[in-house]
């Protein structure tokens, strides 16, 4: 065990799995000798040559096709999107080939592959560093979604995903690699090593895909979110007081159903939080299945508390961002309701 | 918006679109297309720097003559049997194109495209790589699952989506797909699988493999990213790829000047990426196949990526969808100035003495005879009109390694429907 942060955890993954199997690769901007903007494949390209950790072009529609046509044929490739916010150039690669080889080909081909990306506000970024576009990717068939919210997970969740035979798009919220931000940002940042998730094992291990995690047991209400926004719901909940279960999706597709069933057949309310816009986001997928599934043990209306439907303003970075205040207001609702 | 009234000293700007030179009713006009003599362009040793391929690219390589015969320093020097193989596997899929075509026009499938007057490119290429170079092709490449044997009948089954389907009733036809033959999956998006080539290709070599591959894209698609994409990554990584630009001239009713092709060549793209670039009469079966021999050569030998304009002509509609005659003059295909490739390397057979109209006509009985077998064979297993793939539950399956919670739920639901709509 060793106590990391984020960065460090999904480095970690990256040299496990590449010491265990040559097949795997990495690739994208920046990641080979200087190690990525976030460091996370810092020294791979050191350990493991250039031939299986280097620089690409700055393309990301080329990175996305060279990691599908190198996991057609084989490898194992874990390819850099530098921000969420680039991988526009990309999304055709991802929607149109990546997502549908498998099934297209009817088994011919399936591509074992990873795209990670840094994702979400918080760091005044402006609107082309801020971006959560993890709900473009859960509607589409074919890929799954991963977003982890602590070292332990970030670790064990990557390793998953590149052992996964099935392409998955993998968001790192960038706010949180260093601290487990609870967006009370007036606030100084705890570090990592002060949480229990921060305890990560020094080799290998999994955390299973498509599995939530119950990070808080509760019965007043059930909180569904991922990611950043798991501390400010852990820190909402504790700062208004309310006895709130939460959940950590961990996965989006194919998102744990189960946990989110019971949990709120249990407490009867429902608040989905996220990042990113509120329309077609991925809390109105999840407020259709809470309401299909558990309508009968409802006692309040499915609420969303996300951000704004507008591009992430640079300077009103804490106006748009769905921090406490907005949460704890949504708390209040739901309970009175 | 217009600002010209408050600019009145500067010249009014206006927008050149191009136009090709003929449409319907126009007489066929190809005296604009330069055809250097056949063996007269110089061939640069494959290992050979890039740059000394640079010149070529505004050429032609050509090594069939008017008379048939094979001339020039890029003559391949096949022998009798491989050349009498290639001109049978571009007969081969001349004689299923028709057919195809035909059951299409029947009911018997949604969609057809067909190759015609672009055989060699496919064939050709096929037998001058190795079997297992992986093919990254579009849709008018079928020549390389029948150079390469993959069964006619397995072929049709999946243009009629039926019980036979390798592919499950999931593709559109004639978006084949073969591992064991080399052959990706065709992707309808066009361009995507040029990169893919790319990356395959630095997956070989990362891998110390010594298989190539080779990709295909059309000249219309060249203006999509995809393409500046593999040549970047192909270049900058020295990828052992063939990318081959099929200038067909046509991308269905838009004419190659609408990617570019007025200004330069295609194969001139390779210049700017600093890449060998080769220019090749596509319809002379030996020109392909010298040119991809070159370019596999280099590959092989760690020396990089060749981009290849095969220059060709549609000779028919981009598919059964498509009737050419409203975008471009009747018959232009027969007037192509170099001619048709079938026939091309049928005259240069019999002029040396290997070949003869009696054995041609046994040769195209006997292929005719083969194909009409296969498709009794295929339509017993149905056709997308009388008895097409119908395994609902195989719908959700292959979407992922596993089917997921949701997956299984609809599937239910929709042998629900299944059932519901039997009663």
């Amino acid at each position: 065990m060793t106590v990391m942060n984020m960065i460090q955890a999904l480095n970690s993954a990256h040299h496990v799995m590449m010491e265990r199997d040559p097949a795997t690769v990495v690739l994208g901007e920046d990641i080979g000798y200087f190690g990525g903007v976030f460091r996370v494949t810092e020294g791979l390209q050191k350990k493991f040559g250039k031939q299986r950790a280097f620089d690409s072009p700055i393309s990301e529609n080329g990175i996305v096709a060279i990691a599908v046509g190198m996991a057609a044929y084989g490898l194992r490739p874990v390819a850099e999107i530098q921000f969420a916010d680039y991988i526009y150039p990309g999304f055709d690669q991802i929607v149109s080939e990546c997502a549908k080889m498998r099934y297209r080909s009817a088994g011919e081909w399936h591509l074992p592959m990873v795209i990670r990306t840094p994702y979400g506000g918080g760091i005044f970024g402006g609107q082309t560093h801020s971006q959560s576009p993890e709900a473009l990717f859960t509607h589409v068939a074919g890929i799954k979604t991963v977003i982890p919210s602590n070292p332990y997970d970030a670790k064990g969740l990557l390793i998953s995903a590149i052992e996964d035979n099935d392409p998955v798009v993998f968001f790192e919220p960038k706010r949180i690699y260093n601290g487990p931000f609870d967006g009370f940002y007036e606030r100084p940042v705890t570090p990592w090593a002060r949480h229990p998730a921060a305890e990560v094992p020094d080799g290998h291990y999994t955390v299973p895909l498509g599995k939530a995690a119950i990070v808080r047991e509760g019965e007043a209400i059930t909180i569904l979110a991922y990611g950043t926004m798991v501390h400010v719901a852990l820190a909402t909940a504790a700062a208004e007081g309310v006895d709130a279960e939460v959940i950590d999706l961990r996965t989006l597709v194919p998102v744990d159903i189960e946990t989110i069933e019971e949990s709120v057949k249990k407490t009867g309310r429902c608040l989905v939080v996220h990042e990113a816009t509120r329309t077609s986001g991925f809390g109105a997928e999840l407020a259709a299945l809470v309401q299909e599934r558990c309508f009968y043990h409802l006692e309040a209306p499915v609420i969303r508390v996300t951000g704004w439907d507008t591009p992430y303003p640079h300077s009103m970075e804490w106006a748009y961002f769905p921090g406490p205040v907005r949460l704890g207001l949504a708390l209040k609702k739901a309970l009175e309701d | 918006m217009n600002k010209a009234s408050e600019r009145p000293n500067r010249p009014a700007l206006s927008l050149h679109v191009p136009e090709p030179p003929a449409r319907p009713g126009d007489e066929v006009d190809f005296s604009h297309i330069e055809i250097p003599a056949a063996g007269s362009v110089r061939r640069p040793d494959s290992s050979a720097p890039a740059a000394d391929t640079h010149e070529l690219v505004y050429s032609l390589v050509r090594v069939l003559d008017e008379e048939g015969k094979a001339v020039g320093p890029w003559d391949p020097k096949l022998d009798p049997d491989t050349l009498r193989r290639i001109l049978r596997d571009m007969m081969m899929v001349r004689v299923f194109d028709d057919r195809m075509y035909r059951a299409q026009r029947q009911g018997k499938t949604s969609f057809y495209m067909k190759a015609t007057g672009e055989e060699a490119i496919a064939v050709a290429g096929a037998h001058a790589l190795d079997r297992d170079d992986m093919c990254f092709p579009t849709y008018r490449q079928q020549g390389l699952l029948v150079a390469r044997d993959y069964p006619l009948v397995q072929m049709m089954c999946q243009i009629y989506s039926n019980r036979g389907d390798p592919l499950k009733g999931r593709q559109l036809p004639i978006m084949y797909a073969s591992n064991a033959h080399g052959f990706f999956t065709i992707s309808g998006n066009l361009a995507t699988q040029f990169p893919q080539a790319v990356g395959w290709a630095m997956a070989s070599a990362i891998s110390g493999d010594s298989r190539i591959a080779a990709g295909y894209i059309g000249d219309g698609s060249t203006a999509e990213g995809d393409f500046h994409a593999a040549c970047t990554f192909a270049g900058v990584y020295r990828a052992p790829v063939i990318l081959n630009v099929v200038n067909n001239q046509w991308a269905i009713s838009t004419f190659s000047g609408m990617a570019g092709g007025e200004l330069t060549t295609f194969a001139a793209r390779a210049v700017g990426y600093g890449i060998a670039g080769l220019r090749v009469d596509g319809n002379d079966a030996l020109a392909v196949y010298a040119a991809t021999r070159w370019a596999a050569d280099r590959a092989r030998a760690n020396l990089g990526p060749t981009l290849i304009e095969f220059f060709t002509y549609r000779v028919e509609g981009h598919s059964t969808s498509d009737d050419p005659s409203v975008y471009r003059p009747q018959n232009a295909g027969a007037a192509w100035p170099l001619g048709d490739p079938i026939a091309r390397l049928k005259a240069h057979l019999v002029a040396t003495g290997e070949w003869d109209d009696e054995r041609h006509q046994d040769q195209l009985d006997a292929l005719d005879a083969e194909v009409r077998a296969a498709q009794k064979e295929a339509e017993k297993l149905g056709t997308l009109q009388s008895d097409p793939f119908l395994d609902i539950a195989s719908m959700f399956e292959e979407v992922f390694e596993e089917l997921p919670w949701h997956l299984k739920e609809q599937q239910a639901q929709a042998l629900a429907e299944a059932e519901a709509k039997r009663k």
